[in-house]
């Protein structure tokens, strides 16, 4: 789907992006997916730190989630969990 | 307002110095080039001194100069520099990086010859060789319009309708290392022409903000552009140099209410009827004068064009000013080497190409390296051009005068 | 100034949002992350020329929440010069639109391209005048965004497209550039070496560099799936292997009393107690592909043996710098 893009005139000077990344959803790059498995997590929060994209979020309760937006699959967190509660599991 | 400047015997450099001192900007980044060595030493001069408080940066490049210039400007602040030849060649990079990101910064050119063999003297092959890279160029014939033009230079940069960096151009030695006669404006003066620097309004991808760095609205500048969006950025520095056209005359304006000065995108003089005029940038045009008038006594109908603005390039004006003078030579102070001819040439020939009544049009190159331009010089090109007029046809397109065949 | 802890650091917001374009398991943006959550106020950054600036910033999309120019490759260190002399500049007048702040850390990153090589200049000339601002050199070890060339960073022996294993060359001939001893020669109040995979380390050194005051250098490697030619999981293992092998140890620098002072951290200081636990430097290179001719089709015993000997060398003499 392209969308009609801007022409220099309505553009504002100075090139400066008006877009955040998150409009940009990288979630769809990769073939794997990571399942955390919260019954075993720990809350130590190193995947969220480990994570490249930053699209494992930590909530209220402390366990982390995966904002499969900007997942790339890239299995870091699956393969740094302490405790093995990450699964990576091939989308469909 | 005229009677409380204060007349002073400065060089160039100095008069680069001391409009910047009075400006005050907030960082000044410089690195040392014969014949600019004077601006930053006075500059640092005034800094020991507490004259000023500018942040003076002492940096290790040129290329550095206009990077810390750039950051500078880019985090909201005024910022100045100044270089020549080699040390404007280190920083090309950065010229276009500069415009491009808009920031409105004011560099001092001492024009001198780019190597090689290297050549520490007067000739304009460096600012010509940045043409393109997207900066407002003013060439200046004497110190007086050095110390005017680094007052102004902030304000054309900075006019809303421009936002672009500004090169102000001073020849090597001849201006930058001779004592002339400079009415220089009181402090107050100067400051309130200045104001204070303005932003533009943009919108970035965390709401509206001013066009600078600021913790308070973070935003992006210096992106990556791919195929898609690069050729309209451009076309905005396009339209951005148009605007000066309209924009610098606003300043100079202005600034004629000020000083009692006013200056234009160009200068004709003897103009109205003449048969034989030249056409050119800087110094020698002061030379060009005295002949042009030596030439009027002795019947000669000649006269001349100084064009100041030389970016943008002041099309509309040239062909008013030049109207149907039937022979224009053009002086160019610098080559390029495979083209039909010299930079100003070409700009000047492109001009009147469309024209139906058009000039007889010559390139005199001269004077590279420093070579000098007598009043000598200056007749043989109008004898030049008479024998032109009288043959009604250009026989040498490009000639190269002062040089041993 | 106490310590944040990695609780507390995950609370804050990121300061470089998803939705960029690196490379799955990029080791970039993983030290960026972490080094912005250790931001303790307002905060200005730049970036050279490279891999981070371009994929975060494909126009009319930023993954910037901070502000944040580009301006060359080389000049990454001039051009935090100049923002932080804008700034002193407006604080000193009390006038202009920086002078509120009290705080403003400035953080400078690029790669071993723009650090080693091509931007060492202007680093060098921004630490001998001494402005206020965080460096921090993300070193791959090549030249990634052009496609992986060497660089003055590149260790030995490692294969890239312009010093490939080839029958008669294996890999670099040249060691790797000791960047971080030119950095402590330049006498700087604070000199650092991170690895994303001890990230309490590197929130606590970001911290102390921002604090700093003069110029601070971080030092972090960072590895590349792409151009070490690992499977892009193991960014991390990696990075724990570098220090636990001492191919990349982990300390800090301080100037006190106008001397350079070594300590070491996390793992190196463990090692340094407990010297059994350092690992052979071949647990490093076998899991890389850029070292794989290293191993096959036959083990270069003696190329592997003088890498073990340089990593040997220069534990000794760190060990030796920090009065160990």
């Amino acid at each position: 789907m392209s969308e009609q893009k801007p022409g220099w005139r309505e553009l504002h000077r100075g090139a400066v992006p008006y877009r955040s990344s998150e409009e940009y959803e990288t979630g769809d790059w990769g073939v794997e997916r990571p399942e955390i498995d919260l019954s075993r997590c720990t809350r130590c929060v190193l995947c969220h730190f480990y994570c490249p994209e930053g699209a494992i979020k930590v909530r209220e309760d402390g366990y982390t989630e995966v904002d499969f937006r900007y997942c790339k699959g890239c299995g870091i967190c699956a393969a740094e969990c302490p405790v093995k509660c990450i699964e990576m599991v091939r989308k469909t | 307002m005229m009677q409380r400047q204060v007349l002073m015997g400065i060089n160039g450099d100095e008069a680069v110095a001391y409009a910047t001192k009075q400006v005050n900007p907030d960082v000044l980044a410089a690195y040392p080039i014969t014949p600019q060595t004077i601006i930053v030493e006075r500059f640092s001069e005034y800094v020991a001194d507490g004259l000023v408080d500018t942040e003076f940066v002492a940096v290790e490049s040129e290329h550095s100069a206009l990077s810390n210039c750039i950051g500078a400007a880019a985090a909201g602040a005024r910022a100045f520099t100044a270089s020549a030849a080699n040390g404007l060649a280190l920083m090309w990079e950065m010229t276009y990086i500069a415009a491009s990101l808009r920031l409105p910064i004011v560099m001092a050119i001492v024009n001198r010859a780019l190597p090689g063999p290297i050549n520490i003297h007067n000739d304009h092959s460096d600012s010509m060789g940045a043409r393109d890279c997207g900066w407002i160029q003013v060439y200046c014939e004497n110190s007086q319009e050095v110390y005017d033009a680094c007052i102004e230079a902030w304000r054309m940069g900075e006019h809303p309708d421009v936002q672009l960096p500004v090169m102000v151009c001073l020849d090597g030695f001849t201006l930058s290392h001779t004592m002339e006669n400079v009415l220089t404006l009181p402090d107050e003066e100067v400051e309130g022409f200045v104001g204070e620097r303005g932003y533009m309004t943009i919108r970035g991808h965390m709401g509206d903000a001013e066009f600078r760095l600021d913790p308070e609205t973070p935003l992006t500048m210096g992106p990556c552009d791919l195929q898609d969006f690069y050729f309209e950025h451009k076309l905005q520095q396009v339209e951005a140099m148009k605007q000066a056209l309209d924009a610098i005359p606003e300043v100079d304006a202005e600034y004629a209410k000020v000083s009692g000065r006013r200056y234009g995108l160009i200068h004709p003089y003897r103009m109205e009827d003449a048969e034989v005029a030249l056409v050119g940038l800087g110094s020698t045009m002061g030379t060009v004068r005295h002949v042009v008038d030596g030439l009027r006594e002795e019947g000669v109908k000649a006269g001349l064009v100084k064009i100041r603005v030389f970016r943008p390039f002041p099309e509309e004006d040239i062909l008013e000013a030049v109207g149907d003078v039937p022979v224009v030579g053009v002086l160019d102070k610098s080559a390029s080497f495979g083209a039909p001819g010299g930079p100003l040439y070409e700009e000047v020939k492109t001009t009147f190409y469309d024209e139906s009544d058009r000039p007889l049009i010559a390139d005199y190159i001269y004077g590279l390296g420093g070579r000098d331009a007598s009043q000598g010089l200056i007749r043989g090109i109008f004898r030049s051009l008479e024998g032109i007029r009288s043959r009604g046809e250009v026989a040498e397109k490009v000639s190269f005068v002062g040089v041993r065949e | 100034m106490s310590d944040l802890t990695l609780r507390e650091a995950a609370r804050k917001p990121d300061l470089l949002a998803p939705g960029h374009r690196l490379c799955a398991g990029c080791g970039e943006s993983i030290i960026v992350r972490m080094v912005l959550k250790a931001v303790r106020g307002p905060t200005m950054a730049t970036t050279a020329t490279g891999c981070l600036e371009v994929s975060t910033t494909i126009f009319p999309y930023t993954a910037w929440n901070l502000p944040w120019i580009h301006s060359a490759f080389e000049n990454a260190a001039a051009t935090a010069s100049g923002m932080e002399a804008a700034w002193q500049a407006m604080r000193r007048r009390g006038r202009g639109p920086l002078a509120k702040y009290e705080t403003l850390d400035i953080i400078a990153f690029a790669g071993d391209g723009g650090t080693y090589d091509i931007g060492l200049q202007a680093l060098s000339g921004a630490l001998e005048r001494g402005h206020d601002f965080t460096y921090v050199l993300l070193d791959n070890e090549a030249y990634m965004n052009t496609g992986i060339q060497r660089s003055g960073g590149t260790p030995r022996a490692a294969a890239t497209t312009t010093s490939p294993a080839g029958r008669v060359i294996p890999g670099k001939r040249e060691w790797k550039k000791p960047i971080d001893e030119i950095v402590v020669a330049h006498e700087i109040p604070y000199v650092a070496t991170m690895s994303a995979a001890y990230p309490m380390d590197v929130l606590r050194k970001a911290r102390r560099a921002f604090e700093a005051e003069g110029p601070a250098f971080l030092h972090a490697i960072v590895p590349c799936a792409r151009g070490w030619r690992y499977p892009p999981e193991k960014t991390i293992e990696v990075s724990r292997l570098a220090v636990q092998t001492c191919i990349f140890p982990l300390w800090e620098c301080r100037l006190e009393g106008g001397r350079p002072v070594y300590r070491l951290s996390a793992a190196s200081s463990a090692i340094a107690r407990r010297p059994e636990a350092k690992k052979p430097v071949e647990e490093y290179l076998e899991i890389q592909g850029r070292f794989r001719h290293l191993f096959r089709p036959e083990r270069r015993g003696d190329i592997v043996d003088s890498i073990q000997a340089w990593v040997d060398n220069r534990w000794e003499l760190l060990l030796e710098r920090a009065g160990l």
